[in-house]
């Protein structure tokens, strides 16, 4: 449906939310055992490398979508692989800015599991790697958070997203890439309506991914 | 006859404090072995090396005659086989019969035993009203049966009590402590190290006592002569209350 416009709407929503959920799993995937690792072992350099987490966070989009296009650009060392300017290149780049998110929240948050609780977990027996994983389940609220932040910062990134998707129509349109196209041409009511289709489908993830964390574990 | 725990000369120091200094006992299969001393004496830490939580600088710990590194796979397995209660038990962020399953799940048994199992368990420590309410939401009283349950519904061989009556009320220790002596008469080799400040508790419960003193054990002894004749002074007069600790 173009809803007036030169391009499928629902088609641009989907591939918005296909990019940002892909990213804000492979970053989760990626930065939660990390974090985790980083969160629960004692070694030298720990608050260090805390630090650099933690001022990750402000790590510009530009620069992921910078990163990801010299890597896979034609002259670049993955160039032959041919992913830029399609979507896996925008969930790669969304990727780089989910990484320290997940990682940073979750050393604080298994960080943050009351040391009884911890203490019980050996008490009761499990060996190292089944504590990590059951401390990870305790502190399964703020995990859920560091997914819910990431996934809001994708669906509302666009510097990145523009650099290596290229914004090609049926391709790699996002909603924020439309946005900035309609805001461009000075089609202001159809930026304001991809805009609250951006909202809306932002909230509805968000919703979700509250009620989820609102689940009691029995 | 092999030990079921015994430590060499085990010191631990943390920092610049020496929590456990030289500490050498054995406890047989089949003794409940009962550690008193005030607070801060290093019994506490003395459970650990033996839970294999923590290693100990310098000196062993056996179990069952053979020495086990901490970080180590035969530490999870050692440690599979031992049961530990601890002062202040915390329960897990899920159901009643979940945090007893759970003992149940890390040791891989099958589904359909552990269902089973935590179905007699709740009935055994009465928690069926609350089999499916979160245990955080557990009384000071039921959060320690629940301790108890998820820490022997396995069987261990080897069960370490650390302090475990510290916050109960005078009805629900004695639950506990006929709940342990249930525990040991269901099997002559099952042993248990017990930690508590609480004599009367050490002389109903233990059959042999070691007294422990800033990190040092000044005394071991059958309950008998721990009591009515001490060899060490600082014994004698922790037995007869002239020391407040």
């Amino acid at each position: 449906m173009s809803f007036g416009l030169e391009y499928d709407v629902i088609q641009v929503t989907l591939l918005s939310l296909y990019v940002a959920g892909a990213a804000t799993v492979l970053g989760c995937m990626i930065g939660i055992p990390l974090g985790s690792l980083i969160g629960l072992k004692e070694f030298g350099g720990k608050s260090a490398l805390k630090t650099i987490t933690y001022t990750m966070y402000g790590f510009p989009p530009v620069i992921s979508g910078l990163v990801i296009y010299y890597l896979f650009s034609r002259a670049g060392p993955f160039g032959s692989l041919g992913i830029l300017f399609t979507p896996t290149a925008m969930i790669l780049a969304e990727t780089l800015l989910v990484i320290p998110l997940a990682t940073g929240i979750t050393i604080t948050e298994v960080a943050e599991v009351d040391r009884s609780i911890k203490d019980t977990i050996r008490a009761l027996g499990a060996s190292r790697r089944i504590s990590t994983l059951t401390v990870m389940r305790e502190a399964w609220v703020g995990l859920v958070m560091a997914a819910m932040i990431g996934f809001g910062r994708c669906i509302a990134e666009v510097g990145a997203a523009y650099m290596v998707g290229g914004n090609i129509q049926g391709e790699t349109r996002t909603l924020t890439t439309a946005i900035m196209l309609e805001t461009r041409m000075g089609k202001f009511d159809y930026a304001i309506g991809l805009g609250i289709v951006l909202i809306s489908v932002a909230m509805a993830v968000f919703l979700f991914l509250r009620l989820l964390q609102e689940k009691e574990h029995l | 006859m092999t030990a079921a725990v015994e430590l060499r000369d085990a010191t631990k120091r943390f920092g610049d404090v020496v929590a456990v200094k030289e500490a050498s006992f054995a406890v047989q299969k089949g003794e409940l072995f009962g550690i008193l001393g005030p607070s801060g004496a290093g019994k506490s830490t003395i459970l650990r090396l033996i839970d294999l939580l923590d290693a100990p600088d310098e000196g062993a710990v056996l179990i069952n005659g053979e020495e086990v590194p901490c970080n180590s796979r035969k530490a999870d397995e050692v440690r599979s086989r031992i049961g530990m209660i601890l002062q202040k038990p915390a329960a897990l962020n899920r159901s009643v019969a979940n945090n007893i399953a759970y003992s149940l799940q890390i040791r891989e048994w099958s589904e359909e035993d552990i269902v089973k199992r935590v179905d007699e368990e709740v009935k055994k420590y009465g928690l069926q009203d609350r089999r499916e309410k979160n245990a955080r939401t557990l009384s000071g009283g039921e959060l320690q049966r629940l301790s108890f349950a998820r820490s022997t519904v396995f069987g261990p061989e080897l069960l370490l009590l650390d302090e475990f009556s510290a916050n109960l009320d005078p009805k629900n220790v004695a639950l506990m402590e006929k709940q342990i002596s249930s525990y040991m008469s269901e099997d002559d080799s099952r042993t248990i190290v017990m930690v508590t400040h609480n004599i009367f508790q050490a002389k109903r419960m233990c059959d042999r006592i070691a007294l422990m003193w800033d990190g040092e054990i000044v005394e071991i002894a059958d309950k008998k002569k721990f009591f009515e004749q001490p060899d060490d002074p600082r014994t004698s007069a922790f037995v007869k209350g002239d020391i407040v600790y």
